[in-house]
């Protein structure tokens, strides 16, 4: 197997798999304290699930409307009326967490999904087709793959002003090549192994050998490639919405409820505080959890 | 076997400056998608067509995109990069005014960040699995995945309001000691290094981690050479150019950070010049600035790849 760490030097001229960012977690010992291996995967998995289920359920037990003004004091501390106390214009932060939380998991979701699903689609489908067009293709994933992520949501921003589905169109752009990388040389590899070249020789279509053949002997690493990708997106997407250049008021994703309440960092407002650590819990949670999964998959290999 | 290293280093910086090339293009694809808009934004809403149509001649959207996208391709080789449209500046000289300030936060981020990252890699590679090594991991793996502005308004938050040593916003021109100076950069230079000394540190040490896992080390420790040794005189000059890879590879996320943390503490440098493009909708400088940020990225790939063409010995020795 080729992977990005063992991929040799001679090779060079192309560029390396995946961006740096997504590397890291490859990266794994290989002796590791089993308990710690299970503590990282137990945060990991509390972090994680804890925010999948705000997204889903939060919206419905935030205490008040999200857009409502519910208090005269701006950047107001904890209380019990208020828990995460109040935004720059009294609003009650809990709630508009809340909803925010469902912006930033499910667009990062979706466009993960997507990128996945565009990688690992044109990846796998590349392998079968004729030489030259699989060339083009992947001269066309590199090209995109050396525009840094946030260049090219800015670039688009600047070109088409921003929308929610601009934003997923610009994730897809950036992260898809990255996708297609790992699962074209995953099925590169799979597609000259002996039980391939059998269903070739006995005539099976194209179509048959990819699902039938190919597909079902990547979906472990696609799956956490596409873990990854989900943390990358996160980042990306509340970075647009901090810069402003994400998701638009009345809508506020984590990453714009940051942005709005700047003004009360002065202060030390937990307005700007809470919104801020809450990406970073599920940010951290997530890589924890793709980590500890990818390592334990590495160990039972060996 | 001399010409064939010097035809894959030659290789390699050719296909460099196709993907530039080719990136231009995309660039420059995304951005004139909608002619006239530049005319139209120039002269606002309440131009007249006829107007409208006399600036779109005069600033050549009429010609064909090919036409343009050439013209467009040698205004960087001549350094006309066009005009700002929301001041009327030329471009150029607003990327030369900011272009410097960037390039010295990230080259203090980069002299403070490196050896670091490589103490911390080389340390947690030489006590794999033990306690240091699992602390370094869960931090570092932490600290990858943390978005630029919670460490930057952590740092705030601790720094300027809580202790009150530091100012919460950069002002370059306010530098003329190197006390002030500190002031000024500590944040956003702290902000900068801690990601990227996460990514360099894990990077690091898989790069040992893979040297120290091959035969000759396990030789080395069969004939009963000490660990310390091991390390420093047999993996380690093999890891240089995996090491400088990874090296060269993390400073590319530099090319992201800044962007956060120049417009959190509005330090007046590249990166705050293109976001305040983008909201402007100012085409012709986030054209230049994109390409800038891009030939940098580029760059730093393939001195990435150039270390681990040269440094491969089974291309050097021969």
């Amino acid at each position: 197997m080729n992977d990005t760490k063992t991929m040799p030097a001679s090779k060079g001229n192309r560029r390396p798999y995946v961006s740096p960012r997504s590397r890291l977690p490859i990266a794994v010992p290989k002796q590791r304290n089993r308990s710690g291996l299970q503590l990282t995967r137990w945060i990991g998995l509390g972090l994680f699930s804890f925010w999948l289920l705000v997204a889903m359920f939060g919206p419905l037990l935030a205490p008040y409307p999200m857009g409502a003004f519910v208090s005269d004091q701006i950047y107001g501390g904890a209380s019990t009326a208020h828990l995460l106390g109040t935004d720059y214009m009294g609003r009650d932060m809990l709630s508009r967490m809340l909803t925010g939380a469902r912006y930033t998991v499910g667009l990062a979701l979706v466009a993960a999904l997507l990128s996945s699903l565009v990688g690992a689609g044109f990846g796998m489908l590349t392998v079968l087709l004729p030489r030259w067009l699989e060339e083009s293709v992947r001269r066309i994933f590199d090209t995109l793959i050396s525009i840094p992520s946030k260049m090219m949501a800015l670039v688009m921003v600047s070109a088409f002003g921003t929308s929610i589905p601009l934003l997923i169109l610009a994730a897809v752009l950036s992260y898809a090549p990255g996708s297609f990388r790992i699962a074209h040389s995953l099925a590169k590899n799979l597609s000259t192994l002996e039980y391939v070249q059998v269903a070739h020789t006995r005539g099976e279509g194209r179509l048959y050998i990819a699902a039938v053949e190919i597909f079902p002997n990547m979906i472990q690493p696609v799956l956490t490639d596409m873990g990854m990708r989900f943390v990358f997106i996160v980042l990306l997407l509340s970075g647009m919405s901090f810069l402003g250049l994400g998701v638009q008021p009345p809508a506020a994703d984590l990453g714009s409820l940051v942005r709005e309440n700047i003004g009360g960092l002065s202060q030390g407002a937990l307005a700007v505080i809470a919104p801020a650590l809450a990406i970073g819990s599920l940010t951290v949670g997530a890589n924890l959890l793709i980590d500890s999964l990818s390592n334990s998959r590495d160990s039972q290999k060996e | 076997m001399r010409d064939s290293l010097f035809g894959l280093v030659l290789g390699r910086l050719a296909s460099s400056l196709i993907t530039l090339l080719l990136v231009s293009l995309v660039i420059f694809a995304i951005t004139s998608l909608l002619p006239g808009d530049t005319a139209q934004q120039v002269l606002g809403q309440f131009a007249t067509p006829e107007q409208v149509e006399a600036l779109r001649a005069q600033l050549g959207l009429n010609q064909p995109p090919l036409l343009r996208y050439w013209q467009w391709l040698s205004g960087f080789a001549t350094g006309d990069l066009g005009r700002s449209a929301s001041n009327g500046v030329d471009v150029i000289q607003l990327v030369n005014d900011r272009l410097p300030n960037s390039l010295l936060l990230t080259a203090i981020t980069t002299v403070i960040s490196v050896p670091v990252a490589l103490i911390m890699g080389i340390a947690a590679a030489m006590r794999r699995g033990g306690i240091l090594d699992r602390t370094l991991n869960l931090i570092t793996l932490s600290m990858v995945a943390v978005p630029e502005f919670l460490v930057a308004t952590l740092a705030v938050l601790i720094f300027a309001v809580q202790l009150g040593w530091l100012p919460a916003l950069s002002y370059v021109s306010t530098v003329d000691s190197l006390g002030a100076f500190m002031k000024v950069y500590a944040m956003p230079v702290l902000t900068l290094c801690s990601v990227l000394i996460a990514q360099m540190a894990r990077m690091t040490r898989a790069a040992l981690i893979d040297q120290l896992d091959s035969a000759y080390v396990e030789m080395a420790r069969l004939k009963g050479v000490p660990p310390m040794r091991r390390v420093l005189r047999h993996a380690l000059p093999n890891a240089v150019g995996p090491i400088a890879n990874a090296v060269a590879l993390s400073l590319s996320y530099l090319l992201g950070g800044v962007i956060i943390v120049e417009t959190i503490f509005n330090y007046p440098g590249i990166a705050s010049l293109m976001v305040d493009a983008v909201s402007n909708r100012d085409l012709a400088l986030v054209q230049a600035c994109a390409m800038i940020f891009c030939g940098a990225y580029l760059l730093l790939v393939m001195l990435a790849d150039l270390c681990a063409i040269l440094s491969n010995p089974r291309l050097r020795n021969r």
